[in-house]
Order: C-alpha cells, then sequence, then structure tokens
C-alpha cells in the first residue's frame, strides 16, 4: 500500500514538474532566464517562485469548493421559513462580512491552536506545544470569509428566481429536493455567475494573506527572496504579475464558463 | 324572509397549532444555541482574564489604533476620490491612449493584492532612494504611515474610477442630449446634470468600498504601522493573550456595522424624491 501511494505521488510531483509555467520543461524561466536570479535550481529563485505560485493556486483552488457548499447551506439557511435558522445564519455572515480577513485568519490561526491544545490537555496529553497546519488554517479562514460574500450573492440570486417556477415543480409533482436541483439550481448558477466571478478574483488577492501565517505562497517566497538578495522591487513586481496573470488567466476562463451558463440564451 | 335573532356569543380564539419540531427546526434551535454559547464564552473569557494591569497598558494604545485606522482610511477615500476623477475621465474619453493607460492603471491596481502592492511601494522604492532624495520626496517613502496612506490611495483610486465610470454610464443618453438641447454648456451639463444622478446610483457601491477599505487597512500592520491591528499584534505578541484579537474583532465590527447603518440612512434620506 505504501508502495503504492509513493509511486502515486511521485507521478504526480512528475506531472506537476511537466505542466509548471515556470521552472518546468517549457517554463519561463528555464527558457529565458537560466543564468539570472531567476534561474531554477540552487542558483536562483525561480524554482522557489514556482512552489510559491502552486502554493497560491491550490490554496485558492480547495478553498473555493469549501466555500460554495457552505455559502450554498447559508443562503438557503438566510431564506428558510424558520425564525432561528435566519437567524443564526444572519449573524454569520454580520461578522464575517465585517471582520478584516486578516483578523479572521489570526482568530482561526491562534485559536484553534488554543483549542486543541486546551482539548489535549484536559485528554491528559503531555508532549510538545500544538501547532495546526497553516495551510489547513488558511483554507478554513479564507473559506468562511468566502462563503459569507458567496451566500449574499447566492440569497440575492434566489430572490431573482420567480416564485412560479416552485408552483410549477409542485404542479409537476416534484418533490421540493428535486425541484432545487432540476429547476432552481440551473437558474440559480446563471443569474449568480457574474458575482461569485468577482468573489473568486477577490479570493486569488486575499490567498496573499496566508504568506503572513508563514505558509510558502508567492509573496512569502519573494519576501525570503528580497531578504537574501536585496532587490524588493524587483522581486514584489514578480509577484504582483503572478498575481495580474492569475487573474487575466481565470478571466478568460470565467468568460468560457459564462458563455456555458448562458448557452440557453444564445440567439440561434 | 329569515333573520338572525340573536348574536353569536363571542367565541374564544382557536386553539393555536403546536408547531411540530421538524429537523430545521432543530437544527435552527441548535445553531442558535451554538452562537449564544460562543456569545457566552466570550463574555466568560473577558471576565474571567480581566486584568486592570492590562487595561490600563493596552487600552489607550488600543483606542491610538483605532485612531490611526481610521486616519488612514478617512484620508485614502478622499486622496482616492480625487484622483479617481481623472482616471474615470479618462476611462470614458475618446481618445485611445488615455482610455488605454486608464485601463491598465485600474486593472493593475484591481488585479494584485493590496498586500503585496503595499510591500511594492514601501520595501521596492527604498532602491530608487538616490532619485527620491534628489527629488526631496524620500521623507514621504520612509515612512510606513505615508507609504500606508499612498499604497490604500492609489489602490482605491482605481476602484473609485470603476465605480464612478459604472455609475456616469448609468445615466440615460438621453439627459445629455436634453441638456444639449436646451443649450447648456457640456461642462455645466455634467456638474449639475449627470453627476448628481451618478453620484445617487454610485452611493451604495461607495459605501462598499469604504468598508472593503476598512478591513483592507489591517494590512498596514504588516509595514510595521500600528493601527488597530498593529497594537493587537502588539498587544499579543507581548501578552500571549488570545483576547487581544477579541477585542480587535469587536472594534472593526462596530465599526464596520455603524458605517453600513449609517451609509442605509444616508442613502434612504438622499433617494426620498425616487420613492414611489
Amino acid at each position: 500500500m505504501g508502495g503504492l501511494f509513493s509511486a502515486l505521488g511521485s507521478f504526480w510531483s512528475l506531472l506537476v514538474h511537466i505542466f509548471d509555467p515556470l521552472c518546468g520543461p517549457v517554463g519561463i524561466f528555464t527558457w529565458l532566464a537560466p543564468s539570472t536570479i531567476l534561474a531554477c535550481g540552487d542558483t536562483g529563485w525561480g524554482d522557489e517562485i514556482a512552489l510559491g505560485l502552486q502554493v497560491t493556486v491550490s490554496v485558492a483552488v480547495v478553498t473555493l469548493p469549501i466555500g460554495l457548499i457552505i455559502g450554498f447551506l447559508v443562503a438557503l439557511g438566510q431564506q428558510s421559513e424558520e425564525k432561528s435558522l435566519r437567524l443564526s445564519a444572519g449573524v454569520y455572515t454580520t461578522i464575517f462580512r465585517g471582520l478584516p480577513e486578516l483578523l479572521t485568519l489570526f482568530i482561526i490561526y491562534y485559536g484553534m491552536q488554543i483549542l486543541i491544545q486546551y482539548l489535549l490537555d484536559l485528554a491528559g496529553y503531555s508532549g510538545p506545544p500544538v501547532e495546526i497546519n497553516a495551510f489547513f488554517a488558511g483554507v478554513i479562514a479564507l473559506s468562511v470569509v468566502f462563503s459569507a460574500y458567496c451566500s449574499e450573492v447566492l440569497l440575492s440570486a434566489f430572490r431573482a428566481i420567480p416564485k412560479g417556477q416552485y408552483e410549477a415543480g409542485d404542479a409537476l409533482g416534484l418533490h421540493r429536493r428535486r425541484t432545487l436541483r432540476l429547476i432552481v439550481l440551473p437558474q440559480l448558477i446563471r443569474i449568480a455567475l457574474p458575482g461569485l466571478t468577482n468573489l473568486w478574483m477577490v479570493l486569488l488577492k486575499d490567498t496573499s494573506y496566508v504568506s503572513i501565517i508563514s505558509l510558502a505562497d508567492i509573496l512569502r517566497q519573494t519576501s525570503v527572496a528580497v531578504r537574501v538578495t536585496k532587490q524588493p522591487f524587483f522581486f514584489y513586481g514578480i509577484a504582483c504579475c503572478l498575481y495580474l496573470v492569475l487573474a487575466i488567466l481565470s478571466s478568460f476562463l470565467l468568460v468560457y464558463i459564462d458563455r456555458w451558463a448562458k448557452r440557453s440564451e444564445v440567439r440561434r | 324572509m329569515s333573520y338572525a335573532e340573536t348574536l353569536i356569543p363571542p367565541q374564544p380564539a382557536p386553539r393555536a397549532v403546536a408547531k411540530p419540531m421538524t429537523a430545521t427546526r432543530l437544527g435552527g434551535y441548535i445553531l442558535v444555541a451554538f452562537w449564544a454559547l460562543l456569545a457566552a464564552l466570550l463574555i466568560f473569557t473577558v471576565i474571567n482574564g480581566w486584568d486592570p494591569e492590562k487595561f490600563t497598558r493596552y487600552g489607550p494604545r488600543y483606542l491610538h489604533g483605532l485612531w490611526v485606522t481610521l486616519s488612514i482610511v478617512a484620508l485614502s477615500v478622499v486622496f482616492g476620490a480625487v484622483l479617481s476623477l481623472p482616471l474615470a475621465m479618462a476611462r470614458l474619453s475618446n481618445n485611445r491612449l488615455l482610455n488605454w493607460l486608464a485601463y491598465c492603471y485600474i486593472y493593475f491596481f484591481r488585479g494584485t493584492p493590496l498586500l503585496a502592492q503595499l510591500f511594492l511601494v514601501y520595501y521596492g522604492l527604498g532602491i530608487f532612494r538616490p532619485q527620491l532624495e534628489a527629488v526631496g520626496i524620500w521623507w514621504f517613502f520612509r515612512d510606513a504611515w505615508y507609504c500606508g496612506v499612498f499604497a490604500m490611495t492609489i489602490n482605491t483610486a482605481a476602484y473609485q474610477a470603476e465605480i464612478l465610470r459604472g455609475a456616469i454610464e448609468s445615466v440615460p443618453h438621453g439627459q445629455r442630449e436634453a441638456a444639449a438641447a436646451l443649450g447648456i454648456h457640456k461642462a455645466i451639463a455634467f456638474r449639475k446634470i449627470i453627476l448628481p444622478q451618478a453620484l445617487i446610483v454610485a452611493l451604495r457601491p461607495y459605501g462598499n468600498e469604504i468598508i472593503l477599505l476598512i478591513k483592507g487597512s489591517a494590512v498596514v500592520a504588516i509595514i510595521t504601522v500600528l493601527d488597530l491591528m498593529g497594537e493587537t499584534r502588539y498587544a499579543f505578541s507581548r501578552t500571549f493573550d488570545y483576547q487581544t484579537y477579541l477585542w480587535a474583532a469587536i472594534f472593526y465590527l462596530a465599526i464596520v456595522e455603524a458605517l453600513r447603518h449609517l451609509w442605509n440612512w444616508i442613502e434612504r434620506r438622499l433617494t426620498r424624491h425616487l420613492k414611489r
């Protein structure tokens, strides 16, 4: 079993290396900056920055589905007929839309550390102090913030769907859940997509905060490079460019998704 | 023909049907109980960990941090608004070059994180120290506070320009034509006809932008400005007391909620004439 996992792991790292846009076989730094400060390998900072890019992208990509699911549930709670559910969903969005992302990150990072330590102490644990994974804390904090905003977008999309759609579902004898899945959800995605697109762009930028709890993302790696090489303008400029490229690439991708979502509205 | 001889005596109201306990209801109660528990825990930690010595030492620092945060945000909102006007005009102009330049500026500052921009300004511009000293503005870029205000200003100018452009474009073209038909000069038509209508549309996005800026201003703590977040980090590094973060959370929540309600009130007040 262990052999299989290590084989899968090495295959995955090979795959990541081949498709690495910065330091892979067809990477930018490999071809354009082989013997400069950005070279890949031990002589330059190219591979460190490439690693940071991977971390940034994976934080954003892991956060997105978690945030969407929590946000959908919160939006359902906010438009539920049950008063207590509406209240608790409202408290959730008010708190996490009002707190700065950085503070949310700190509260979750240190709070979880203290909580786990406390629980372990209660269980009679006596070992080295607990340190929770920065990636894990970062993903949780970002998805909490993302879901709070996402629920507002989804809520307004829910409100844009006329009541007749639900009644039509009832008239066809569909179960409430099937109505939601078959009738409401496809329209919901179409209406909410512009708002969600904005949130994805915000999320991409918010991933930079994880560098502060020393997770090795783009900004962290460039900061390390700056500390060693004393070339802050160059390296932070590269970091900005990388974020910009991520934004441009995802806006291209989102145009396609938008076209796919609106395929029923195309004039034939 | 028959008619009622006596009035029906008043009947008691029908008995309220007890709502059945459904799964949704139970879930809602559990969630409310969870929030209540968290609130109780918060109050408990604050009362239990109350330390007058810490309060007298860090309380004034928190208030000072609050002042720094508010002043940074206010300055950058105002300067950003000033800077955003020419940017929006450039975006709306027919001049290709101007339009493209403004588009690049806005795309750059909206596409990159504020933290990276802050690092670029505070650490990055240090490279150009001889040049900046020659011009005589090195004192500005040497100071973290000025750098924070500067980075936030150029950041929010990009967002505000986009808000302003959208709002101006939302005013129907007929308004402009009507002004032209009345022989009103273009500049006056813009100031007295287009802008007031545009600003009403822009009101809500502006409020959101200010709230985002308040939240975003927490990052200036990273470049050693002692704003609310900076003071919090300072207090935490001295005491390792988790409460420091909770106090900061209370302060930020209070500011944002107060601003949100104030903004709702302003909007209701300014759009009275649009109500039907």
